[in-house]
């Protein structure tokens, strides 16, 4: 990660479409009034969903529909490497390289991304289709390692199984989020190995005659009290 | 009222007090770089964490509330050790430049890594570079030094209202920045370099001028406006280098306008340093005895009445009293301090004063402000009003141009006569006024200064009336001034006498030919043109306006130059004290206006300042009660007639250049063309 900043080629300008002004609205009316800042992060979001990445009149016009001054909001902004300062390719490829990923070989299918679409990272490809990006922890470190396109997360990749993706993606194919070994969510790889058979259920027990006992002690208890001192 | 124990010693402090406050309260200090006694707590450089007992880990004694029962240590092994590494962290990225800094030896980090700092240090990769960045005229950058204290973007957004600084990035990649590095627009913005704990943001014109130790400090009052903040003067050699702010909670708190900081190098410019006699049109160096010489011939014998004196906004009030008593001697009662022409009746000092006084701004809970324009009039003045804005509860409505005071205000519309309807009650904000527990009143001089200024004060005095703005133990009748001279020339009678002639006068009757000499003190603010054919004597220390015209110039010392008594805007009396000697042959003011007495035989008696200070403390007592604010009493005052409508001119309109010193300084000359005409080329990123 480096220093994040604007980047030096800006739009005119920026406006929420009517679909994304309307989410945004409802965003906003979450926060208790005078408190719509807080809708700062949603907004962003739905900056980057319209433009592709976030723009400086999109800060500016955030900045003014949440009343807040720009710098705040450009300060959010720089400060989550989930958003774009810049323009991405259409199709956005970020790699997680943290630690777990990285013990689980994400250098390969950092490699892989690199071979497959000609680009380093940070880069968008010519005809600006792909970019690619390094990922900080993505939070799916069970799937290690992960690749984020788009939304979703792809996951349990190599160097083989990146190369096959980025191929289908090439060809204009969509694909399928989760894990592409074929394992369940997060369950384990393979054969279940502790907890195979399923558990015996609790036992009914009957307390009748416990209860019982405990009575007559406490009556025997009682009586013995009551009982003249000799 | 929780009780601790701090390092030994019982302390009993209210609740909701930081552990921080308290141990300042016995003495105990604890090192510190992001916590400010007048900022938000941050609670993020770490520095001030202390040992408390019961508690697993150390504790950021800046943020932590105190508890009954507390036993803190500040100075244990523990405490010691856990600022030992913060400190080794901050100096991680922290270059070691200290020999090229400008903050060097006076810097925080350098004076708490004597007492924490290991002499080497466990982190052996590179130390971090930052680009530095643009933030105007004033300050200057090295953000490689940034330890992230965050004060000045805390200083920026609460104290100055100019939300522009933030932390962009995270991390090790965070950056303070001003919002696409565009200058950072305030009147205050110098304060963010005394508030930065490191060399981060220095002083730009004071860059690679002085060591702290080489200057010589001299206590002082600003005379750049009527606030009469109190400041440091440094001074090395002849030249004062800085101008520094002293705290004085009932004044400036610890703030410094910028204009105040930075306009001294004026001082070194355009500087009248010999006297000048007007020969065949143009200005000729002459000795003292030839410049009074001329004065004599063309003055002595003269019928007083044809005698005019005007005296400027920077003027001590030494200097004044002077002038006062040789006009006198003269008999000419044609004397005028208000040389903008403001309505002000010297007669009654309530109705000139901030009669609430500075810091009764923060009991105030209503205020009208009525043609004033406190952000570029008193800068730290208005940041005393947005200090009490942010408490909550503050209504603030405007009659005048719209313009962005830094908090939020109503704007009742630009026409004086409004003022009319509040006083009759018509108008709703009258309500408001009533209703309000503390109302104050703020009357600037565009309003007083207009030709029904009378008219307006008198209407400001009954809507003081009618709304209960002076009440039982407050007055919130408040009179905003823009110079430092005004209420010591109002206090001293500085003013027409029997017959005499205003400012106004003065110029027409030197049009008409009806006045014949017109002694200029530092006046430079009238009309130059409408002198007309008069004898025009300036004494000064500028060669600004009045000298321009002058056929005698006489060098006078500059606020730097000169012991000398100011009364700001709420009436308080103060003294700054000389820290440098005037340059050439230019003299104090009130030693020249003794010395040419004697030369008109009319000898004032008085040959040392004491003795002036006493003929001061004569004419109005309250010049004997030096730093303190004697309550005016509330009598009759003002003319009411009707208001025109209409707006009002504002004195202010270049916030950086409204005196001869500022107007021949270099550094607001860079302001002026930043802020004012818009823009410099420095600006990056897509500005333009």
């Amino acid at each position: 990660m480096s220093t994040r900043a604007l980047a030096k080629e800006q739009p005119a300008s920026f406006a929420f479409n009517a679909d994304y002004t309307a989410q945004l609205n409802r965003i906003i009316a979450k926060y208790p009034a005078g408190r719509q800042a807080s809708a700062v992060i949603p907004a962003l979001d739905l900056a980057q969903r319209q433009e592709g990445w976030v723009t400086k009149p999109a800060v500016e016009e955030i900045a003014k529909i949440l009343g807040m001054a720009p710098i705040r909001v450009l300060e959010v902004a720089t400060f989550y490497t989930m958003f774009n300062l810049s323009p991405v390719g259409k199709t956005h490829v970020q790699v997680c390289t943290s630690l777990s990923c990285w013990l689980r070989g994400s250098n390969d299918v950092v490699k892989a991304c690199k071979e497959k679409l000609g680009i380093g990272m940070g880069e968008v490809s010519a005809d600006g289709k792909f970019s690619l990006a390094e990922l900080e922890c993505s939070g799916a470190c069970v799937n290690a390692p992960v690749l984020q396109i788009g939304d979703d997360y792809i996951e349990d990749v190599d160097y083989a199984s990146t190369s096959k993706l980025l191929d289908a993606l090439k060809r204009g194919e969509s694909v399928k989020a989760g894990s592409v070994t074929g394992r369940d969510g997060s369950a384990p790889a393979g054969d279940v190995i502790t907890l195979g058979e399923n558990p015996t259920p609790p036992q009914k027990q009957d307390f009748t005659a416990a209860k019982a006992a405990f009575e007559k002690a406490k009556a025997e208890a009682a009586a013995k009290a009551a009982a003249p001192k000799a | 009222m929780p009780k601790l124990t701090i390092d030994g010693i019982a302390v009993e402090v209210p609740p909701n007090t930081t552990i921080l406050q308290a141990a300042e309260s016995v003495g105990v200090e604890i090192p510190r770089f992001c916590y400010h006694d007048r900022l938000s707590i941050a609670g993020n450089c770490r520095m001030c964490l202390v040992d408390v007992e019961k508690s697993p880990k150390p504790v950021a004694s800046c943020a932590m509330p105190v508890g009954e029962g507390m036993v803190v240590h500040t100075k244990s092994e523990r405490a010691n050790k856990a600022r030992g590494g913060v400190m080794e962290f901050l100096l991680i990225n922290h270059p070691l430049d200290c020999p090229i800094c400008d903050q060097a030896g006076e810097c925080d980090l350098q004076d708490q890594a004597m007492a924490y700092g290991f002499d080497r240090g466990s982190f052996h990769e590179n130390k971090r570079a930052v680009r530095d960045k643009y933030m105007g005229p004033v300050v200057e950058t090295v953000m490689t030094r940034c330890i992230h204290c965050t004060r000045c973007v805390r200083f920026a957004t609460e104290v100055a209202g100019v939300p522009q600084l933030g932390a962009t990035g995270r991390g090790e990649d965070m950056e303070i920045t001003t919002y696409l590095e565009g200058a950072l627009a305030s009147e205050l913005s110098g304060n963010v370099v005394d508030l930065c704990p490191v060399g981060a943001l220095t002083s730009k014109p004071y860059a690679f001028n002085a060591r702290p130790w080489e200057l010589r400090k001299t206590e002082s009052v600003d005379v750049m406006d009527a606030v009469g903040t109190n400041v440091r003067l440094d001074a090395r050699g002849r030249q004062v280098m800085r101008v520094l702010p002293r705290v004085n909670e009932d004044v400036n708190e610890e703030w410094l306008a910028d204009k105040s900081r930075h306009a001294i190098d004026g001082l070194r410019y355009q500087r009248l340093d010999k006297p000048y006699i007007r020969k065949n049109g143009k200005l000729t160096a002459a000795s003292w005895d030839e410049a009074f010489a001329a004065i004599i011939a063309k003055v002595k014998g003269m019928n007083g009445a044809k005698i005019a004196a005007i005296a400027g906004d920077t003027v001590d009030a030494e200097a004044m009293i002077a002038l006062k008593d040789l006009m006198t001697a003269l008999g000419s009662s044609n004397l005028d301090c208000r040389q903008d022409g403001a309505a002000l009746d010297a007669s009654v000092r309530a109705s000139y004063l901030f009669n609430s006084t500075i810091a009764g701004i923060e009991q105030a809970d209503a205020i009208l402000i009525v043609g004033a324009n406190p952000r570029k009039e008193a800068p730290v003045l208005n940041a005393r009003i947005r200090k009490r804005y942010l408490r909550g509860g503050l209504q603030v409505a405007v009659i005048g141009d719209a313009q962005d005071l830094t908090y939020k205000l109503e704007n009742l519309g630009a026409d004086a006569s409004i003022l009319a309807k509040i006083a009759d009650g018509s108008h709703p904000f009258a309500a408001t006024l009533k209703a309000a527990k503390k109302p104050m009143i703020i009357v600037g001089m565009a309003a007083l200064t207009r030709t029904d200024g009378a008219a307006i004060l008198a209407a400001a005095k009954s809507v003081a009336d009618n709304c209960g703005v002076v009440k039982d133990g407050w007055n919130g009748f408040n009179v905003l001034h823009t110079a430092a001279a005004r209420v010591g020339g109002l206090d001293l009678g500085f003013v027409p006498g029997a017959g005499g002639k205003d400012v106004r006068g003065i110029l027409a009757g030197a049009t008409s030919g009806e006045i014949e000499v017109v002694y200029l003190l530092g006046a430079d603010e009238i009309d130059t043109a409408k002198l007309g054919k008069a004898f025009v004597i300036y004494q000064g220390h500028h060669g600004d306006r009045g000298a321009h015209r002058a056929d005698v110039v006489l060098p006078g010392a500059a606020y730097t130059e000169k012991d000398g008594t100011y009364v700001n805007t709420e009436g308080r009396v103060q003294r700054g004290l000389r820290a440098v000697f005037a340059p050439g042959d230019a003299r104090e003011d009130w030693t020249i206006i003794r010395a040419l007495s004697e030369k008109f035989g009319k000898t004032l008696p008085y040959d040392n300042i004491a003795q002036v200070r006493a003929r001061l403390a004569y004419v109005n007592p309250t010049f004997a009660g030096v730093d303190k604010v004697m309550p005016a009493e509330w009598k009759a005052f003002g003319v009411s007639g009707a208001i025109a409508a209409g707006g009002f001119v504002y004195p202010v309109q270049n916030y950086y250049m409204t005196d001869p010193i500022s107007r021949a300084s270099r550094t607001m000359a860079q302001c002026t063309e930043e802020f004012v005409l818009g823009g410099s080329k420095q600006v990056t990123g897509t500005h333009g």
